[in-house]
């Protein structure tokens, strides 16, 4: 019976205790019109089965394993050094639950301590909380954040068209019930653009660094205007580029969103991902989610706890801010151990090896005709590419030599038909991308 | 030798900042295979506040503080709503299969196929077993399948230019996440109060719905509810809100107790969530990730939340069904990017196969047994409310008669003393002291004689040594901690200085 491991002695035993004779006495609640209906399902498989219908399922998948992978737009092939997977698989991190005992959870406590330690280290910002869903989800928790410190007075909040589609979605499927209006991104403007929609009813304006095309805006003017009015800067950032790139606490940000996967967590076809938030001390007490804190036992050991905990929905009920209980614990350990693995010098590295790579890439498709890369801002590691031919017909020809191309702009944005967005990362060998860049040539 | 300096706190294991030193990497990492180009000095920073450790430091880092941890792979963990089940090893193994876990959530669907496979035949299976139309695997935890339903519910009312629904009803004995998501979908959340059998006030409901039944939006509930019971009059709690042009939301937390028993879609259910980290045998994670997907009958269908995996062409004799991602017509919208915790779809998936129906059946008898048999060996030494079979799990009043001072904290500590994780407790809040137990279909008698055991002494410990429990607990890593401290100092982060730069 898989892994129930009673039997039938043990079943008999339990019944008599109970006083009564079969397990079905103890379903009398349910209305008997309605109790133990059909089940169509298939029938039990062994493990061995199980395995082997699994593996069929994930070899039909055309994957990072066995293709050159190009393609990133909110989500990156990184490489994952050995230990993160050998930590996540121990027993007493991935089978235990959030920490509300503190005194036999202190390893989760503590590691995820350490992970908003690191990742105020990463944005330059005073406290983060132990995650979000992802990246999207963080952004629409930072609204709810910006509409809270503006004490509900305000009810506009700009978004810049180059966040993520997708992002943009989620923010707006979050606030539905809310009476708040959601502009900015209904044409293409650029952050300096987005000043002139910035009004004393502005609560925040959230852009992207690198926004989703990979580009490197400059913030300087933007960040003074919105706090001129009294509004809230939210940056949403890959955390990756945040190695090389000036923090953006340094850029005037006043919350930090982003989506983690680039952090040790693999592809995992969109999830499970982790969004970071992290913000200035000023706002702390109305972050959204778990927060842990340090503290002293009753020995004077050092040790963590949850804190802050009065704002959370087990607590304060329909007055909660957000309903978020369960986060991604287990991905904010896997950022953990691989930003410590990492480290200031490993991760700078990585980084480096990126920006290498995309602008050797991006140097080497200019030289096709036919080709352009956008180049009126500066990249970290994606960047886009004018096509002389639809992306679809680019990717189809990609595919035959093994390699998984770009992202298709024109599926979003309008404007930006026969563009592909390409993503470089350190996993990309030279050969790969010079075959890429054979491809597109015999394309041209 | 240790130093330890004055006033500095004793700790169980340093943070890792405190290992590092300055120019020590963890990983092996390759030089450039391609020409460099020069870094844009002005864009870049000088600041990054990381630690440099070994990777062997790392390891024992890591393994250290997982030591400090409990863990369903190292005793019993009976917190009630949470359903701490075994989490099968092979589920670990096929979601780390290299064609799910390298695959790009935007690749193209023609490349996809395996894992959009996967994801319809999982859709079909929840529906099923819940007995609903369709389900999406969107939602990436039970909050958030939650705030899915309640949006359904809001947009199905002002489809229908029905806006004067504002109202949704919880019992008072939900899990806070009810009324907090209530709230965060733009309603207003008005409690129900329960019977003295523990079940929804059926006068109350009737009250409620006959004042402001035109206001009223749905209701939702947990069933079996959160004191573990199983609510006697359902059928008519379905009827009376529907009744009144409501929908009914079912939390689906505590589908352990359900599954092959009954079917929320069958007795009138129009929505509810699965939590597949509770039901389904996938992770809890030390707090996530959790996967929280939500099936629907007729009436909600087209609001469910996208992407939902559809089959763009049929199946042929040779040819495996065509399968393709999809927003529903009115669908309420995206709630993450890309299609849910895909990861945790795939896990659920090898749960389901390895059971089948009669199995799953089974995993909701042996977990009504084990609550009932813990339930029925514990009556005599605690008060349990609520003279009645349980569900899955079941609520009893951590208190000890005569002994004035000890209470469901004192108790559920110094169960960490006998190696057993404490129940949930003080929640429900409607129970004086609750301690709330759920044992789960996967422990042995033997593991829940040894609960029972230790319950009956911590009880006796109560009249003879009250200190043993007011202290507890004696074995943990650590005692019981200063959270006053913790929320007044605000100490989230440490900062370390740089070590070899200017700062």
């Amino acid at each position: 019976m898989s892994y129930i491991p009673h039997t039938e002695v043990e079943r008999q035993q339990m019944l008599a205790a109970i006083g009564v004779t079969t397990i079905e006495d103890l379903f009398e609640a349910v209305p008997a019109s309605h109790r133990f209906p059909k089940l169509d399902l298939p029938p039990a498989m062994s493990e061995m089965e199980i395995a082997a219908e699994m593996q069929a399922l994930a070899e039909a998948n055309e994957h990072g394993g066995d293709f050159a992978m190009f393609r990133g737009a909110g989500a990156y092939h990184h490489f994952i050094p050995s230990v993160v997977n050998h930590i996540l698989l121990r027993g007493e991190f991935y089978t235990a639950y959030t920490p509300y005992q503190p005194e036999v959870s202190q390893g989760t406590l503590q590691s995820v301590y350490e992970y908003q330690s690191m990742m105020c280290a990463l944005t330059g910002m005073d406290a983060a909380n132990a995650s979000h869903y992802d990246g999207a989800t963080s952004l629409a928790e930072a609204v709810t954040m910006a509409l809270q410190v503006t004490r509900g007075k305000r009810d506009k909040i700009i978004l810049s068209h180059a966040i993520h589609p997708q992002y943009r979605e989620v923010v707006r499927t979050y606030h539905q019930g809310r009476d708040i209006r959601i502009v900015g991104d209904e044409g293409t403007a650029n952050a300096n653009a987005l000043i002139d929609m910035i009004d004393d009813s502005t609560a925040m304006v959230a852009v992207g660094y690198p926004n989703f095309f990979g580009q490197i805006e400059d913030f300087s003017a933007l960040a003074d205007a919105v706090h001129a009015k009294g509004a809230v800067l939210v940056m949403v950032v890959n955390p990756m580029m945040l190695a090389l790139y000036k923090s953006p606490g340094e850029l005037g940000a006043d919350i930090v969103v982003g989506e983690g996967q680039a952090l040790g967590i693999p592809l995992s076809y969109g999830g499970p991902y982790l969004g970071f938030f992290a913000t200035r001390t000023q706002y702390v007490r109305k972050i959204a989610g778990r927060i842990i804190g340090e503290t002293v036992d009753m020995d004077g050991k050092r040790a963590y706890v949850m804190t802050l905990r009065p704002r959370e929905q087990d607590i304060r009920r329909e007055k909660a801010s957000s309903n978020i209980c369960t986060n991604q614990g287990l991905m904010a350990l896997a950022a953990s151990v691989y930003l410590a693995l990492m480290g200031r010098n490993g991760l700078r590295k990585v980084a480096e090896l990126n920006y290498h790579k995309a602008h050797y890439a991006a140097d080497q498709i200019d030289r096709i005709d036919g080709y352009k890369v956008q180049r009126n801002l500066p990249f970290f590691n994606e960047f886009i590419v004018k096509c002389l031919k639809p992306v679809e017909e680019i990717n189809t020809a990609l595919l035959d030599e093994g390699i998984i191309g770009g992202y298709d702009l024109g599926q979003d944005y309008p404007h930006l038909k026969d563009h592909m967005l390409l993503a470089v990362t350190e996993v990309n060998t030279r050969s790969e991308i010079d075959t890429l860049v054979e491809v597109l040539k015999r394309l041209s | 030798m240790v130093m330890i300096a004055e006033n500095e706190p004793v700790v169980l294991e340093p943070l890792i900042y405190d290992l590092s030193v300055p120019g020590r990497v963890g990983v092996n990492l390759p030089d450039s295979d391609v020409p460099e180009t020069a870094l844009p000095s002005e864009l870049l920073r000088d600041d990054l506040r990381l630690p440099e450790v070994s990777e062997l430091q790392v390891v024992r880092h890591f393994l250290n503080l997982s030591q400090l941890n409990h863990a369903i792979d190292k005793g019993f963990y009976p917190l009630g709503s949470c359903t701490m089940k075994y989490n099968p090893k092979i589920n670990e193994d096929m979601a780390r299969l290299p064609g799910f876990a390298l695959q790009h959530p935007l690749a193209d669907e023609g490349g996809s196929q395996g894992a959009l496979a996967l994801m319809h035949q999982l859709q079909e299976w929840l529906a099923e077993i819940s007995g609903f139309e369709a389900v999406s695997l969107a939602p990436a935890a039970g909050a958030q399948g939650e705030f899915a339903g309640i949006l359904m519910i809001r947009n199905y009312h002002l489809d229908r230019g029905d806006t004067a629904r504002k109202i949704i009803l919880v019992p008072n004995s939900a899990h806070g996440t009810n009324p907090a998501t209530v709230t965060m979908a733009g309603f207003d959340a008005v409690e129900l109060p329960s019977d003295d059998k523990g079940d929804v006030d059926l006068d109350a409901l009737k009250q409620v719905c006959a004042e402001k039944g035109d206001q009223i939006a749905g209701m939702m509930i947990t069933v079996p509810s959160t004191l573990g019971l199983f609510e006697e009059h359902i059928l008519e709690v379905v009827e009376i809100v529907q009744g009144v042009g409501g929908l009914m939301y079912m939390d689906g937390a505590n589908m352990n107790a359900l599954m092959g028993q009954v079917k929320p879609g069958e007795l009138g259910f129009d929505v509810m969530h699965y939590n597949l980290h509770k039901t389904f045998s996938t992770p809890h994670g030390g707090g996530g990730p959790g996967s929280g997907p939500v099936g629907v009958g007729d009436k909600l269908k087209p609001y469910l939340p996208g992407p939902i995996v559809h089959i763009v062409e049929e199946a042929t004799d040779e040819e495996p069904p065509l399968y393709g991602l999809m927003m529903p017509e009115k669908s309420i919208g995206r709630l993450k990017a890309f299609h849910g915790n895909f990861g945790m779809h795939v896990r659920a998936y090898a749960y389901i196969r390895a059971y089948g129906a009669d199995g799953l059946r089974d995993v909701s008898r042996h977990a009504v047994l084990n609550a009932n048999y813990v339930r029925a060996q514990l009556i005599d030494t605690y008060r349990i409310p609520y003279p009645r079979y349980c569900g899955h799990e079941f609520v009893l009043e951590g208190r000890v008669e005569g002994v004035d001072d000890i209470h469901a904290l004192d108790i559920s500590k110094r169960l960490m003393d006998y190696g057993i994780h404490p129940p949930t407790n003080y929640f429900p809040l409607i129970v004086r002291e609750a301690l709330l137990i759920e044992p789960t279909e996967t422990e042995t008698k033997e593991t829940l004689d040894g609960f029972i055991d230790a319950m009956k002494k911590i009880a006796e410990e109560a009249r003879t040594q009250p200190e043993l429990l007011h202290e507890a607990p004696h074995s943990a890593p650590v005692k019981r901690l200063d959270e006053v401290r913790a929320a007044k100092e605000l100490v989230l982060c440490c900062k370390p200085a740089l070590s070899d730069a200017g700062d």
